[in-house]
C-alpha cells in the first residue's frame, strides 16, 4: 500500500485536540471544568522531574518494565518472517493497560483528586485501575457492562479483591460503550473530587494524547531492544490490535514519523464484517462523535450508535481513538478485520507454538500475520498486549 | 454579533418572570405522540418547549430520559420523521420550540440541512449539550445565523465567572443554567450550594435571561428557581408523568398546574 506522508508533526495532536479531522472535546458544559483543568495541566505535570522519576520508578519496580522483546522462532518459521513479540502480557496485572493507569493516577494525585472512576471492557483496564488505586490508597469505582461482567468473571473478582466497587452498566448492549457512558455520567455527577481514568486513546482531548504518551513506552523500548537484537531500530512492520487503540498507539508512537515502518492495526470483525455482528470500525464506520471526540464510528444512517459485537470484550467498541481514525484516513495505518474464528485459531496457535496464551484481543493482532503477505527478510513486531488467563472460559469452549 | 430575532427573543421581550419550559422526547410514548404532547403543553399554558431528539447514547441524561430516548428510537423516531411531524405545526402552535439532543445525529443529517429544516418547520432554537460553544463558534455559528436558529448554551456550577461572561457575550436568546453538577433526573431538592450558585450568577447581571434546569420537579423547586432566574425547565418529572398518567390534555394540564400554580 502506498502511503503519502504528511509533514512530521501531522500525527501530533493540535492545540485544540485534533489529529487531522478527528479529535476535539465534544463534552457537555458540566464536564468542561474537569477536562479543561486536565488539558491545562497534563503536559506540565508529565514534564515535572518528580513525576518522571516516580513514573519511571513504578514502571520498573512495580510494573516490571522493560518488558522483553521475544523472538518467536517457531511462529517465525510458520509465518515465514522474523516475528518479535513485545511482551506487554508480562506487565503486572497482565496487560499494557497499567502503563496508562500508573501515569494517570500520578496525574490525578497532583490534581488533588480523591476518587477514581473508570470504565472497563475486558476488565484489564478495570484491574489495572483498581491496582493503582490500591497502591495509592484512592477510592475506586469501575463501570462494566453486564455482559462483560459475565464473560470476564476472573477480572471482576480481581477488581473486588483489590478493593474497587464494580458497578454494572445495564443500558444498550451492556458492553464497553455503555460502561463508558456510565463512567462519564458518574464524572458529571462528581466533578470536583473525581478523576476519570479513561482506559484507551479515546474520549475528549487531552485524553487520547495523554494516554498515548503513557503507552509510548512500548515503542520506546522496542526501538532499543530491536537495535540490540537486529542491529536496527526500525522493524518493517508493527502489528497491534485496536479496540480504542491504546496498545496500538503505544506500539506505533515512536514509529509514526518513520515511513519505512508499516503500521498494522487489527480490528475485531466478530462473525464477519458484513454479518451484522462485528466491531470492525474502519470497515463499517463513518465520521461521527462518540464519547467526546470526533472519530470513525459505527452508526446508523440517522447517527445512532450501532451496537458492536466481538468475542473479545476489549475490542467490542463501536469507535476507535481519533489518532487511529487519522492514521486510517491518511493511509498511514493499514487496518485488517479479523473474525472471532481467526482470532481463536491464532490464540490456540500461539499457545502451542510458543507456550504463550494470549488475550483474545491480542489474538486478533496475531491473526493479522496470516493476511499480511510477508517475506523471509521482513522483521515484524507484534504487540502482545495481554495474557489470556481472563479468557480461559471462552477459549475452553473451543478446545 | 448578529442578534437573531425570533419567537424566543420576542417571548423574553414580553415576559421575564416565572417562565416555564417543559421537555419531552419526540416520538414518546408512541411515535405519533409528538404533536399531541406539544398541543397539550400549549393548551396548558407553558411558555415554550424543548423537544428531545432521541439518541442512543445520551451521556448527560439519567435513566428516565435515557429510557424515553430508547423507546422513541424503537418506535422509529428520527430527525426526518420529527421534521415531518412538525411540518405544519405553526398552524396551531405559537409558543417557541427548541430542539434538544446530541450532536451526532445532527452531524449525520448535515448541520446546514438541519438548520434549514428547523427554519422551515418553525423551530426557533436548539440545545446540544455535547456541542461545546468554542467549537460551535469556530465551525457552525455562521450556518445557524444564516437560518436564524438560536443555539442555547449551558452553564454549570463549576463554570468560571470569566467563562460565564464569555458565554453571555456570544449567546442570543437565553442561558441555560444547569442547577447542579449532575445528569438529568439525578437530584431532588435545592441545596444551599445550589442556592449560592444561583445567587452568584444572578449577581453577575448578565445581558441574557437565565432559566434553571435539572432537578426542577415540583412547585417548590420551580418557585425557588424563579426567585433567582427568569424561569425554569422541567424534564424528567414530565417524562415520568407521561409514563404514569398518559398524554391526554387533562393529564398534561394537571402536570403543568402541579409545577406552576
Ligand atoms: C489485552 C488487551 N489488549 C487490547 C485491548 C484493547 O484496548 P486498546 O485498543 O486500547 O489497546 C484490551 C482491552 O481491554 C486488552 O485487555
Amino acid at each position: 500500500m502506498q502511503t503519502t506522508l504528511e509533514p512530521q508533526t501531522s500525527f501530533e495532536v493540535t492545540n485544540k485536540g485534533f489529529y487531522g479531522h478527528f479529535g476535539g472535546a465534544f463534552i457537555p458544559e458540566m464536564l468542561y471544568p474537569n477536562v479543561e483543568e486536565l488539558r491545562q495541566n497534563y503536559l506540565a505535570i508529565i514534564a515535572e522531574p518528580s513525576f518522571q522519576a516516580e513514573f519511571q520508578n513504578l514502571l520498573t519496580d512495580y510494573v516490571g518494565r522493560p518488558t522483553p522483546l521475544f523472538l518467536a522462532k517457531r511462529l517465525s518459521a510458520q509465518v515465514g518472517a522474523t516475528i518479535y513479540l513485545k511482551r506487554e502480557d508480562l506487565c503486572h496485572t497482565g496487560a499494557h493497560k497499567i502503563n496508562n493507569t500508573i501515569g494517570q493516577i500520578l496525574v490525578a494525585q497532583r490534581l488533588g483528586k480523591k476518587r477514581i472512576v473508570a470504565e472497563t471492557g475486558a476488565g484489564q483496564h478495570g484491574v489495572a485501575t483498581a491496582t493503582v488505586c490500591a497502591l495509592m490508597g484512592l477510592e475506586c469505582i469501575i463501570y462494566m457492562g453486564s455482559v462483560d461482567i459475565e464473560r470476564q468473571k476472573p477480572n471482576v473478582d480481581r477488581m473486588r479483591m483489590l478493593g474497587a466497587e464494580v458497578r454494572p452498566a445495564r443500558s444498550g448492549s451492556q458492553t464497553l460503550k455503555d460502561a463508558t457512558n456510565e463512567a462519564m455520567r458518574h464524572w458529571i455527577n462528581n466533578p470536583v473530587d473525581t478523576h476519570y481514568i479513561i482506559g484507551s486513546v479515546v474520549g475528549p482531548h487531552p485524553y487520547p494524547d495523554m494516554v498515548a504518551r503513557f503507552q509510548a513506552v512500548i515503542s520506546l523500548e522496542t526501538r532499543k531492544q530491536l537495535l540490540e537484537k537486529e542491529g536496527r531500530e526500525n522493524p518493517d512492520y508493527v502489528v497491534a490490535c485496536v479496540g480504542g487503540g491504546s496498545n496500538a498507539a503505544g506500539a506505533f508512537y515512536h514509529y509514526l514519523n518513520e515511513p519505512s515502518v508499516r503500521l498494522i492495526a487489527a480490528e475485531a470483525a466478530g462473525h464477519g464484517v458484513e454479518s451484522g455482528h462485528s466491531a470492525a470500525t474502519t470497515a463499517l464506520g463513518k465520521p461521527g462523535v462518540l464519547h467526546g471526540s470526533r472519530t470513525i464510528l459505527m452508526q446508523t444512517e440517522d447517527g445512532q450508535v450501532t451496537e458492536p459485537y466481538s468475542i473479545s470484550a476489549g475490542l467490542d467498541y463501536p469507535g476507535i481513538g481519533p489518532l487511529h481514525a487519522h492514521l486510517f484516513d491518511s493511509g498511514r495505518g493499514e487496518f485488517y478485520s479479523i473474525t472471532d474464528d481467526d482470532a481463536l485459531k491464532a490464540g490456540f496457535n500461539l499457545s502451542k507454538q510458543e507456550g504463550i496464551i494470549p488475550a483474545l484481543e491480542t489474538a486478533h493482532a496475531l491473526a493479522a500475520l496470516n493476511y499480511m503477505s510477508l517475506t523471509e527478510s521482513d522483521v515484524v513486531v507484534v504487540c502482545l498486549s495481554g495474557r489470556g488467563d481472563k479468557d480461559l472460559s471462552t477459549y475452553t469452549k473451543y478446545l | 454579533m448578529t442578534l437573531t430575532q425570533n419567537r424566543i427573543t420576542d417571548l423574553f421581550a414580553q415576559k421575564s418572570e416565572r417562565l416555564l419550559s417543559v421537555y419531552f422526547t419526540a416520538g414518546y410514548p408512541q411515535l405519533t405522540d409528538t404533536r399531541t404532547v406539544l398541543r397539550g403543553l400549549q393548551q396548558a399554558g407553558v411558555d415554550f418547549v424543548e423537544i428531545g431528539m432521541p439518541y442512543s447514547d445520551p451521556v448527560a441524561d439519567g435513566e428516565t430520559i435515557q429510557q424515553s430516548n430508547g423507546v422513541a428510537l424503537e418506535n422509529g423516531m428520527n430527525l426526518k420523521t420529527l421534521f415531518e411531524q412538525l411540518a405544519d405545526c405553526r398552524t396551531e402552535i405559537s409558543m417557541p420550540i427548541l430542539l434538544m439532543g446530541y450532536i451526532n445525529p445532527v452531524l449525520q443529517f448535515g448541520v446546514e440541512a438541519f438548520c434549514q429544516k428547523c427554519q422551515e418547520v418553525g423551530v426557533d432554537g436548539v440545545i446540544v449539550p455535547d456541542l461545546p460553544f468554542d467549537l460551535f463558534v469556530d465551525e457552525y455559528k455562521t450556518i445557524f445565523d444564516r437560518y436564524g436558529i438560536l443555539n442555547i448554551f449551558m452553564i454549570a456550577p463549576q463554570t468560571s465567572d470569566a467563562r460565564i461572561r464569555f458565554i453571555d457575550e456570544v449567546s442570543d436568546g437565553f442561558i441555560y443554567m444547569v442547577s447542579s453538577a449532575s445528569i438529568t433526573g439525578s437530584v431532588s431538592g435545592i441545596s444551599d450550594t445550589m442556592l449560592a450558585y444561583f445567587e452568584r450568577v444572578r449577581a453577575m447581571n448578565l445581558r441574557n435571561p437565565r432559566l434553571i434546569g435539572f432537578g426542577i420537579n415540583n412547585q417548590e423547586t420551580f418557585e425557588t428557581a424563579c426567585q433567582f432566574a427568569n424561569g425554569a425547565f422541567v424534564g424528567t418529572a414530565f417524562i415520568r408523568h407521561l409514563q404514569e398518567k398518559g398524554t391526554s390534555a387533562g393529564s398534561i394540564q394537571s402536570f403543568v398546574n402541579s409545577i406552576r400554580a
